[in-house]
């Protein structure tokens, strides 16, 4: 049971919130001047970091707010949050415990 | 015989405590605070069950959770329960238990054969064996060995007793309540912490129970008893016993489940909550949960009778207990001497301590020898002799380099043996939370390292021994946590002085060897005494080449009992280490998992069973159809009626007559469960145009269209309709099982993908109760219900709504249909539904309304080839691919989807497409599911093209109507296919899915 | 190779088990290899295995970076079976399935399959529809089926509760009778004997650190143990496909994620078939020493760690209970965790990357052990041959641009 601090909330229980995967994934501008090759990339490639690792939560049982989350996916240390209009900090991959 | 090895010493025993409670059909009495494992020994009873694979005698070892061997059955009936540790549960009146696993009894239990052929059943005998012929694995060889597995047995009826969970969030939390433990909660409380402290006993002290301590000039206990007292009577503590703490998980959450009945007899349990699940969520942790004592590997070390040697003290101090009456003790440390020397001062004797340390000089071995018993160093007892008890042993010499014992045997008979290897600190938890230990030589043990959370260690968890060293790092804890969170501690603490003789001289040994190198010795040497894992099995499978500790464990099977290794593990890693010739500083360590103890399935679910296992959604209107003899379908988490069968109907005679009103004259459904979202802002068009595949900005306010909405990768989603309430406000509806997966969708591109638009979304489902009447009188109905309407079809055609009043209450009327008959839906506020709904059946009597369910719902559009989400669809379908290319907007630049339709395979044309069949036998419907073929006779796999999605018998058309995908199905109608069937094959022809009135002529309904 | 049977074991234990040879060998790597396969865990070995066996392949080195068959082979709830909805998994899943049923004897090792049936219950209406149509489709394919109705689950189960006012209550549930359980450890075991008698290096604790390339070809690997050469590399490391992927810069459609399971103490024998609904998150069976086995549903975020959320655990035996009121008294008695590689059509990866020479057998999911010998047989004739086989080509990694996903989501939820 992840402690996950929402941005507007302050901390809650991880039940409280929806995954979302990756973040800084952006959505193409023009889907339709891209290749077959990088809509694909879009859509279902990922990174997928062992480490440090920027992804999107959703407060689907609070405030409804999507945000950001910085966590260590090995530990499960969570490195930052931040609100999805809010620049990535730098955090090197192998960061945090 | 009575209670044979009591102590009674009327200072410590209330003589008219005494508890009667049985065991193997055998009456006993104990006493008052007792473990069942106390009262058994009280009464001599030393064998209690048997071991796994050879079914060898055993006894009880240990006096807590580490205890490998002692499982019963407890009690019988609904409120039985396998497996549970004599040392672990307290007597109470009348408690009854059995051995598990044994038949016919525990004295002579036939399996015991087994042991004659201890030979052949070495580790890994199932990989080698039992493999020809093939068949015989399934039908001989593996039920015999099913039956021989398991412990005790499952109760045969549903649980009596009721569970709870509860959620706290301590400043600190603390576990484990012996000095250390202690010592940590006082400062911490004294410091203004809100402080839980959890203690697995019924009794705090931890290990002071049975050590003869001065603390601050009283005995230990009166010490506890004073730190108890002064937590006890601060708000800002919780004292938690016989609360095990199972579980160390992410970010300081950590779970523990409270025994609040299994004391109580069993009368006096009923209506209470029996175990209590606790949540916690601390800012700090403190660990101090001490640690489990180790035997020593020899020949037939697993004797009833063999003990440690911490048990043995633990029994006689805290239950007046004497588990031998001539003991031998077996040490490679000092801690064993207090146990020898208190058996000794109680009146048993104890003839002889073997010590495998050749050079002795701690304090409490001069004390030992002093009081005239006599010492034997450097030497190692070699066997264990006895039939289902121990009766004596044999001792022998250690070589000078410890390799091999040498030189005469000398037999010492006893009934007692009591053994100490070293301790080993209880790192579960910490291991659990992340932390990692070291291998630490001058101790003998492995101890925490790093720490990964917010967290301390203190006390014997942490290698730190000594009652004075566990109450120093438990005050260093305490002061710690509470710094950390900014809470100030008093200086005027002092620590408190310990008066206590150092006892932590130790020598590892984690075997002791044979005459020469011949691994067959070690046959008898148990490491793990509940699953039979013997030194010469970790030696073997050295030799077969399994050299990771992980291996072994799993071929030898070390760890893995109901004990999970608590006094096996850590002689295994020895052995190894001695095998591979490796310091075992060099292997990896255990990872150790949840739980720490074994938690039952009833307080893991709580109260999360039967209606609470997931949340119930009814619509307000739910009561009549109860009442008035609904069926009802599980849709996500509501209930809908499915359809309202009238005396003596069969489904389809319910079905046929449902549909028929709806055709014929008027039907209505409660629709309150569809989703509804309200969508606001000035970009609220633009919105849409981006969620949905068709066009919205031109929709006029006061009207409404039907939308579909895709995923990224081009499947369809969901549908349903939305209507413009104003320029800059729509009302969505989605399908009853995905609105709350849609409201997350629409914020999420909102909110990440196009924060620029100025958009809110709002649930409103259940703001607004739906009532849908249908059917060619529905007009009438309604202008009956709201004679101030104009319902002519020009003024309200279709797609359309009013806003209006209905007998005082707030309507919202939307002019839609589902069904293909003239249809209005009805919204009023949730709490009017059920006035709504009676208006409209009262109104609808002279038209023969009739309400109808979901099953009719959906015969009667798929008369009409209208798709469900869900069912036409299984994330799988284009709009193309449902023949919906109508709805997919040409000219928008953008929308969710669209990018997709041109891939090379979502844009093929022979994909699977909607379609609908008709039977050749008109009376035959297809099973929804059924699979797809134009060669009827083809060998499988066959080659399938499709299958069908919906099938009903439709009494409209008074014959089968099916939908289903068909590949390339748009160009291929009229042709037959087959559904080969189990036992049959039906034979279709394929059409438009528009069965009945394509050309929409009745949507105008009667006049 | 000894070969094992009760005689051997009989003989054996006449001259106290001294003379049991070494079941695989401990070998240091080689300067190079005609095939690397990374991952040491049951697909790696069986493919390993196959490459010898099937295609006279005998140089090559399974590189582990722990203990081999630790991984997700330790880790699974040891369920067999074959029902897969869409006729490319049927195949490949059935194609495993009779491998399995062969394996003992094939590889001399008894991996204890017991085809004791799987049911998958269906809880609604739309669950009954799917279940039917998996059945027919699974019927058709040559995959034996079958629909039972909720009175002949309790006839086969009879320990299920079908009471209708259960909270999910059971209306039904599709049985293949030839599934069942494995023994997992002895598969990974039994592989790693096999594939080193037939000449095979299994080489522990030795980890990829570095993936070579030269003119966008692959060359070899950097591990702990130095420098490896191969013009021919497979990725078979569940848990770690996109960390080893990204060393040759090549980007997968995979997210790891947690996945927990857990065992009760071992209670006498009472349920003698698999049951698993996905709908709430159930699967269980019991072993041969009588734990109940359980797997539970997966933690929604992504993961490197071996463990996942306790509110997972709690969930699944809240819904455990609605359909087994008999087991509230059981005790859990282990937990633990893995890590599951999910494409986002819950279908696995078996085949060539956009690198040359670097193959990739990824993407299982929560459904790979019961893929073991069949994952490993095709990728072994994908590495021979360069070139998929029928079975396996459907699972490229090029059906993510061209959209032919195969989607088992709806069919199988999280399918163990």
């Amino acid at each position: 049971m992840l402690h996950i601090s929402c941005p507007w909330c302050g901390p809650r229980a991880e039940t409280e919130f929806r995954y979302g995967g990756e973040a800084h994934i952006a959505r193409p501008q023009k889907p339709d001047e891209l290749d077959d090759q990088q809509w694909a990339d879009f859509l279902f490639m990922r990174t997928n970091t062992k480490g440090a690792f920027a992804e999107r939560w959703y407060h689907s049982h609070g405030c409804r707010q999507w945000f950001n989350v910085i966590r260590n996916t090995v530990s499960h240390q969570i490195l930052a949050v931040y609100k999805t209009d809010e620049k990535r900090p730098d955090f090197p991959i192998k960061g945090g415990v | 015989m009575g209670e044979f090895n009591r102590i009674i010493n009327p200072d410590k025993i209330n003589k008219n405590n005494k508890i009667r409670f049985t065991f193997n059909g055998k009456s006993y009495v104990g006493r008052k605070g007792d473990t069942l494992a106390a009262g058994l020994l009280a009464n001599n009873v030393f064998l209690v069950g048997r071991s796994f694979k050879y079914h060898r005698p055993r006894g009880i070892i240990a006096a807590g959770a580490e205890e490998p061997g002692a499982l019963v059955q407890l009690e019988q009936g609904s409120h039985t329960q396998p497996n549970i540790r004599a040392t672990q549960i307290e007597l109470y009146d009348n408690l009854i238990a059995s051995s598990v696993n044994v038949w016919p009894s525990v004295d002579t239990d036939v399996s015991a054969i087994n042991g004659l052929f201890s030979r052949i059943f070495t580790a890994g005998f199932y990989n080698k064996t039992f493999m020809w012929p093939r068949s015989f694995w399934m039908k001989l060889y593996e039920p015999v060995i099913r039956r021989a597995a398991g412990w005790g047995k499952a109760p045969q009826s549903t649980d009596p007793d009721i569970y709870d969970h509860i959620h706290d969030y301590p400043d600190i939390l603390v576990v484990g309540g012996g000095p250390a433990g202690l010592s940590a909660a006082l400062v911490a409380a004294r410091a203004g912490a809100r402080v839980v402290l959890v203690d697995e006993g019924a009794e705090l002290g931890g290990g002071l129970r049975q050590l003869d301590r001065i603390i601050d000039q009283k005995p230990s206990m009166e010490w506890v008893e004073s730190v108890k007292a002064e937590l006890s009577a601060n708000p800002n503590v919780k004292l938690l016993s016989r609360t095990v703490l199972f579980g160390y998980y992410d970010q300081n959450y950590l779970v523990a489940v409270e025994h609040k009945t299994d004391h109580l007899p069993l009368q006096e349990r009923a209506g209470k909550v029996r175990q209590r699940t606790w949540h916690f969520r601390a800012k700090r942790v403190v660990l101090a949960t001490g640690a489990h004592e180790r035997p020593i590997v020899f020949s037939n070390n697993d004797k009833p009778g063999v003990m440690l040697a911490g048990s043995v003290l633990a029994y006689l101090e805290r239950y007046q207990v004497r588990c031998g009456s001539e003991a031998v003790y077996f040490t490679n440390n000092d801690s064993a001497y207090e146990s020898a020397l208190r058996l000794h001062e109680s009146g048993a004797t104890v003839k002889a301590i073997i010590d495998t340390r050749t050079e002795v000089k701690g304090e409490l071995p001069a004390k030992a020898e002093a009081a005239g018993i006599e010492v034997i160093k450097g030497s190692a007892i070699s066997k264990a002799l006895g039939r289902k008890t121990v009766k004596a042993i044999e001792v022998r010499k250690f070589s000078q380099d410890k390799s091999r014992l040498e030189g005469a045997v000398r037999r010492i008979p006893c009934n007692l043996v009591a053994m100490s290897g070293g301790w080993s600190p209880v790192v579960h938890l910490f291991s659990q939370s992340g932390g990692k230990l070291t291998y630490n030589s001058e101790k003998a043990c492995y101890l925490p390292i790093k720490i990964v959370q917010n967290q301390y260690v203190a006390g014997s968890c942490n290698g730190d021994f000594l009652t004075s060293e566990c109450i120093e790092s438990g005050v260093t804890a305490g002061r710690e946590a509470s710094t950390a969170l900014g809470l100030s501690v008093s200086d005027q603490q002092n620590m408190p002085i310990v008066e206590e003789v150092e006892d932590q001289n130790i020598e590892a040994c984690w075997m002791v060897p044979g005459e020469n190198e011949d691994p067959q010795q070690y046959a008898k040497h148990f490491v793990d005494f509940q699953n039979d894992t013997t030194a010469t099995d970790i030696h073997l499978a050295v030799k077969e080449g399994f050299e990771s500790s992980e291996h072994i464990k799993r071929y030898t099977l070390t760890g893995f009992g109901t004990d999970q290794g608590k006094t096996s593990n850590i002689n295994a890693l020895g052995i190894l280490s001695q095998v591979l010739k490796k310091p075992i500083s060099e292997l990896p360590t255990t990872t150790f998992r949840p739980p720490y103890t074994p938690v039952s399935y009833g307080a893991l679910a709580g109260r999360h069973i039967g209606k609470w296992s997931d949340t119930i959604r009814v619509t307000s209107i739910h009561d009549w159809h109860v009442k008035n003899g609904a069926l009802f379908e599980n849709v996500g988490q509501w209930h809908r009626p499915w359809y309202y069968p009238r005396n003596g109907e069969t489904m389809q005679q319910s079905l046929n007559r449902e549909c028929l009103a709806v055709r014929q004259g008027v039907g209505v459904l409660d629709a309150s469960t569809l989703g509804k979202i309200e969508i606001k802002g000035p970009d609220a068009a633009e919105f849409l145009n981006l969620v949905y595949t068709n066009a919205w900005s031109k929709l006029g306010v006061g009207r409404v269209r039907y939308g579909l909405m895709c995923r990224e990768d081009g499947m369809v989603f969901d549908d349903g309709t939305t209507a413009r309430l104003a320029d800059d406000h729509f009302l969505m509806t989605t399908t009853t099982g995905n609105a709350a997966l849609v409201l997350d969708w629409l914020e999420e591109y909102l909110q990440t993908e196009w924060p620029h638009l100025k958009v809110f979304c709002t649930s409103v489902t259940e703001q607004w109760s739906t009532i849908s009447i249908a059917g060619p009188k529905s007009r009438r109905l309604l202008q009956k219900l709201a004679p101030h309407l104009n319902l002519a079809a020009d003024d309200f055609p279709f797609m359309s709504f009013k806003t209006t009043h209905i007998d005082g209450l707030e309507c919202r009327i939307f002019r839609i249909s589902f069904t293909g008959e003239l249809s209005y839906e009805i919204n009023v506020p949730w709490h009017a539904g059920q006035k709504m709904w009676d208006l409209v059946m009262e109104a609808g009597e002279e038209f023969g309304i009739a309400p109808y369910g979901t099953e009719t719902m959906h015969i009667l559009r798929a008369e009409k080839g209208f798709i469900i989400v869900g069912q036409e669809t299984d994330g799988t379908m284009t709009p193309q691919d449902l023949g919906m290319d109508w709805i997919v907007s040409k000219k928008k630049d953008d929308f969710i989807g669209k990018r997709s339709f041109t891939r090379a395979d979502t844009g093929a044309d022979n994909r699977k497409q909607l379609v609908g069949l008709l039977t050749d036998n008109p009376k035959e419907v297809l099973p929804e599911g059924a699979q797809l073929v134009f060669d009827r006779y083809a060998p499988k796999p066959m080659p399938m093209v499709g299958h069908v999605t919906s099938s009903y018998y439709s009494a409209t058309l008074e014959r089968s109507i099916a939908l289903a995908v068909v590949r390339g199905g748009l160009d291929k109608m009229g042709e037959r296919l087959f559904a080969p069937l189990e036992h049959t094959t039906i034979g279709a022809t394929i059409t438009s899915p528009v069965f009945y009135d394509p050309e929409g002529d009745r949507l105008d309904g009667e006049i | 190779m000894t070969k094992y049977s009760i005689f051997t074991i009989a003989r054996n234990a006449l001259t106290g088990h001294k003379n049991w040879p070494r079941q695989w060998r401990s070998p240091e790597p080689a300067k190079d290899y005609e095939v690397i396969i990374v991952g040491g865990g049951g697909h790696g070995l069986a493919t390993a295995y196959y490459l010898a066996k099937e295609h006279g392949v005998r140089n090559i080195a399974v590189l582990e970076k722990g203990w081999f068959g630790g991984g997700n082979t330790a880790r699974n709830t040891t369920i067999v079976r074959s029902n897969y909805l869409w006729d490319e998994s049927a195949a490949i899943y059935e194609k495993s399935l009779q491998l399995w049923e062969g394996l003992s004897q094939d590889i001399n090792y008894n991996v204890m399959l017991s085809q004791r049936g799987v049911l998958n219950l269906a809880h609604s209406l739309g669950d009954v529809r799917e279940g039917v149509r998996r059945v027919n489709a699974n019927r058709l394919n040559g995959v034996d089926a079958e629909w039972l109705d909720a009175e002949a689950v309790k006839e086969f189960c009879p320990i299920i509760n079908i009471s209708k006012d259960a909270r999910h209550p059971v209306l039904g549930a599709t049985l293949q009778r030839r599934g069942g359980v494995a023994r997992h450890d002895s598969v990974a075991w039994g592989f790693a004997r096999a594939a080193d008698s037939l000449g095979v290096d299994i080489i522990q604790n030795c980890e990829v650190t570095g993936i070579h390339q030269e003119n966008g070809r692959v060359v070899g690997v950097e591990t702990t143990k130095g420098t490896i050469k191969s013009k021919k590399i497979g990725l078979v490391a569940a848990g770690h496909s996109s960390v080893l992927a990204q060393m040759a810069g090549v980007r997968l459609p995979i997210d790891s994620h947690p996945l927990q399971a857990l065992v009760s103490e071992p209670i006498k024998p009472v349920i003698d078939c698999v049951v698993m609904s996905g709908a709430v998150h159930v699967y269980v069976s019991q072993s041969d020493k009588g734990e109940l086995v359980m797997g539970a549903g997966i933690d929604s975020y992504n993961s490197y760690a071996q463990r996942g959320s306790f509110h997972v655990i709690e969930h699944q035996l809240g819904a455990c209970l609605e359909l087994f009121p008999i087991f509230s008294r059981v005790r859990m008695m282990r937990s633990w965790g893995g890590i599951v590689d999910t494409c986002p059509d819950a279908s696995p990866i078996i085949g060539k990357t956009p690198v040359e020479g670097l193959y990739v057998n990824a993407g299982w999911g929560t459904g790979g052990f019961k893929a073991t010998p069949g994952s490993g047989w095709c990728f072994a004739h994908t590495l021979a041959t360069e070139q998929p086989h029928p079975l396996n080509a459907p699972f490229s990694l090029d059906r993510f641009t061209t959209g032919a996903l195969i989607d088992e989501h709806g069919a199988a939820g999280v399918a163990h």
